[in-house]
């Protein structure tokens, strides 16, 4: 028999549904290999209770014939940016350690009643400001990834949700939460040879979501494949009158609506994205991609998306700014951590409580935010930035005219080792250069595997759609799913 | 490549300051991040920076701040800047009482609670 960890979420819903084995089964046989693979340290806090408790849930329904919910069964990694109730959550920083949510996020109570239980909390980016998972306050995650060049070189399961990626990855769960704020769901996704996809800004809920940057979180679904990812995101999405920016727009049954036929799909390349010095094998794979699509019907043109070099540098003000402002409440007096000198004042108490809560790129960002925001400079970069932001999503809207898929690499390079980019914050943010833009205008996007490097390494090409149109988004990721026929996986070393 | 996308970053940098005429960002750009200016920034934003941090964070700030810069080069006469980024409605709801009597919780990780309180030092003699 096959072993239940590598069955995703489709195969073990319709499996226990169908009786071919119990959810008790299933939750025990990732449970395990959680508990044994803390060398990657992707997971903060185990949880084998809740993925137990809704197992029980799942079996007892089927024994007394009771119709099982959606996702019955299925026990899911939880990043740990989403408040848990009772379950501690830090969102990877010292500040906040030992916070135990007295809620739980409108997300993941969605995904518990729909019949999933929750393995554990994922490591990830310190408040998701990251693109490595070098930044959590608790220790890097480890990709299960190593280059087959026979070295041992530790690499860089990618960021904010490294631990998410780290885990799907190394089957340690069948899907995880992500969030994505410029590129956190799909970066990692495109390192550790996963899918992982960010729906149209509002479709989650952001309630109980730690907040970032808030006119950019958005909470994903990360997964082994384009069908996994439709049917957790389904369970995520929708309406919720807690979060003032969440959609009232129905949720689609992506699941029923996959189809990888594309005929009559216009999908757009855009020739900005073509940077000087791109490694030729993004360059080859992306032309890859491209023959893919046309396979599958789609026409494919070039389009133009003239303000993209601008992206990032708008999003490394506005993000920042949003960050700043949202991190003010951690201050030492209702949650997380204290620093009090002896003698320390209030004002005191909290400039030491966030130097010492804090980690180096949060505060670089608190900073940046701050100054960004102070009085006689928020016009030249706060207002110009979010003007360039609506130069950014007219440039999409011009696109969509001619097409209605953008087809792009999802990042500039494979997975990095560990410590190889930690010392210069730009080349760092970098790595989002083919994310961020989609983030700014709020569009759906996701990541799927389309090959392996020269290294051994996964590669990842993202497919980008109009506002609502996640369909079509994982439409054209199933396409490419198919033809890529990515069967490559990491092989256990933890 | 991507040091490569930096080190251009930078020479965009460089020549924007010496092709474009005075702008708000320029004269922004003019006063390079100093250790003193990051200082004052972090008072502002409430962490209590060590010398050897604000030594170290001045240069990569000002690296960022420079970088960031570039979009001063963008035209944006007549643009708005974006305030949703998706198309919402804002929603009013019903004026009612929907939470509440859930003092122990709201303390509950509180590092210090007293009397039904957050407590901290001493605010007025």
């Amino acid at each position: 028999m096959t072993e239940l960890t590598d069955l995703g979420v489709r195969a073990l819903r319709d499996g226990i549904r169908g009786g071919e084995f119990s959810a008790r089964e299933v939750a025990d046989a990732y449970t395990d290999q959680v508990s044994r693979a803390k060398e990657l340290n992707a997971f903060l806090v185990e949880t084998p209770d809740h993925a137990l408790a809704a197992a029980k849930a799942a079996d007892d329904a089927r024994a007394k014939g009771d119709t099982l919910a959606p996702l019955a069964g299925v026990p899911l990694g939880i990043k740990d940016l989403f408040c848990t109730k009772g379950v501690e959550a830090t969102a990877g920083s010292h500040i906040l350690e030992g916070f135990k949510p007295p809620y739980e996020s409108s997300v993941s109570q969605r995904l518990w009643d729909a019949g999933a239980g929750m393995l554990g909390k994922l490591n990830m980016d310190q408040f998701a400001m990251g693109s490595s998972n070098e930044t959590s306050a608790f220790g890097n995650v480890k990709s299960p990834w190593r280059r087959s060049d026979g070295g041992n070189a530790v690499l860089t399961p990618g960021g904010s949700s490294g631990g998410s990626s780290a885990a799907v990855a190394a089957r340690l769960c069948p899907a995880a939460t992500g969030t994505d704020t410029g590129g956190s769901i799909r970066q990692p996704a495109s390192f550790t040879g996963i899918s992982g996809i960010k729906p149209t800004y509002g479709r989650c809920s952001r309630w109980g979501v730690i907040a970032f940057a808030s006119s950019l979180d958005q909470a994903g679904a990360m997964a082994r494949d384009v069908t996994d990812c439709a049917i957790l995101l389904e369970q995520m999405a929708g309406f919720d009158p807690k979060d003032a920016t969440s959609l009232d727009a129905p949720v689609p049954n992506w699941e029923a609506g996959l189809s990888s036929d594309l005929k009559g799909k216009r999908i757009g390349v855009p020739k900005e994205y073509r940077m000087d010095g791109m490694p030729a094998e993004i360059e080859a794979l992306w032309q890859q991609g491209i023959d893919w699509v046309k396979d599958a019907g789609a026409e494919v043109l070039e389009v133009s998306l003239p303000h993209t070099k601008y992206a990032l540098p708008a999003y490394y003000i506005i993000a920042p700014a949003e960050a700043s402002s949202n991190l003010a409440r951690y201050d030492g007096v209702r949650y997380g951590q204290r620093d009090l000198p002896d003698g320390a004042n209030l004002q005191e108490m909290y400039a030491a409580t966030r130097d010492h809560g804090f980690g180096d790129e949060v505060k670089r960002r608190v900073i940046i935010g701050t100054y960004v925001l102070s009085a006689g400079f928020y016009d030249a970069y706060y207002t110009q930035a979010q003007k360039v932001r609506t130069l950014i999503a007219r440039d999409f809207d011009m696109a969509w005219q001619d097409c209605d898929l953008l087809l792009t690499p999802t990042a500039p390079s494979a997975a990095f080792g560990l410590g190889e980019k930690s010392d210069d914050p730009i080349a760092m943010y970098l790595n989002d250069v083919f994310t961020v833009p989609s983030s700014l205008a709020g569009l759906p996007a996701m990541s799927v595997p389309g090959g392996l490097d020269k290294q051994g390494l996964p590669l990842g090409l993202q497919v980008i759609g109009k506002a609502m149109d996640e369909q079509g988004v994982l439409n054209a990721g199933l396409a490419l799913e198919e033809r890529a026929g990515f069967r490559a996986r990491p092989e256990a070393w933890w | 490549m991507v040091a490569e996308v930096a080190s251009s970053a930078s020479v965009a940098r460089t020549r924007f300051a010496v092709a474009q005429p005075a702008r708000t960002v320029l004269a922004a750009s003019a006063m390079s991040v100093t250790k003193e200016t990051v200082a004052r920034v972090a008072n502002l934003a409430r962490i209590a920076l060590t010398e050897e941090e604000l030594e170290r964070l001045a240069p990569e700030l000002d690296n960022i701040i420079g970088w960031v810069e570039q979009l001063g080069e963008v035209d944006t006469a007549n643009v708005e800047p974006t305030t949703a980024v998706i198309p919402n409605t804002l929603r009013l709801r019903e004026d009612v009482v929907t939470d509440g009597d859930c003092r122990d919780d709201v303390l509950a990780n509180a590092p210090q609670a007293e009397h039904g309180f957050f407590a901290v030092p001493k605010v007025i003699e």
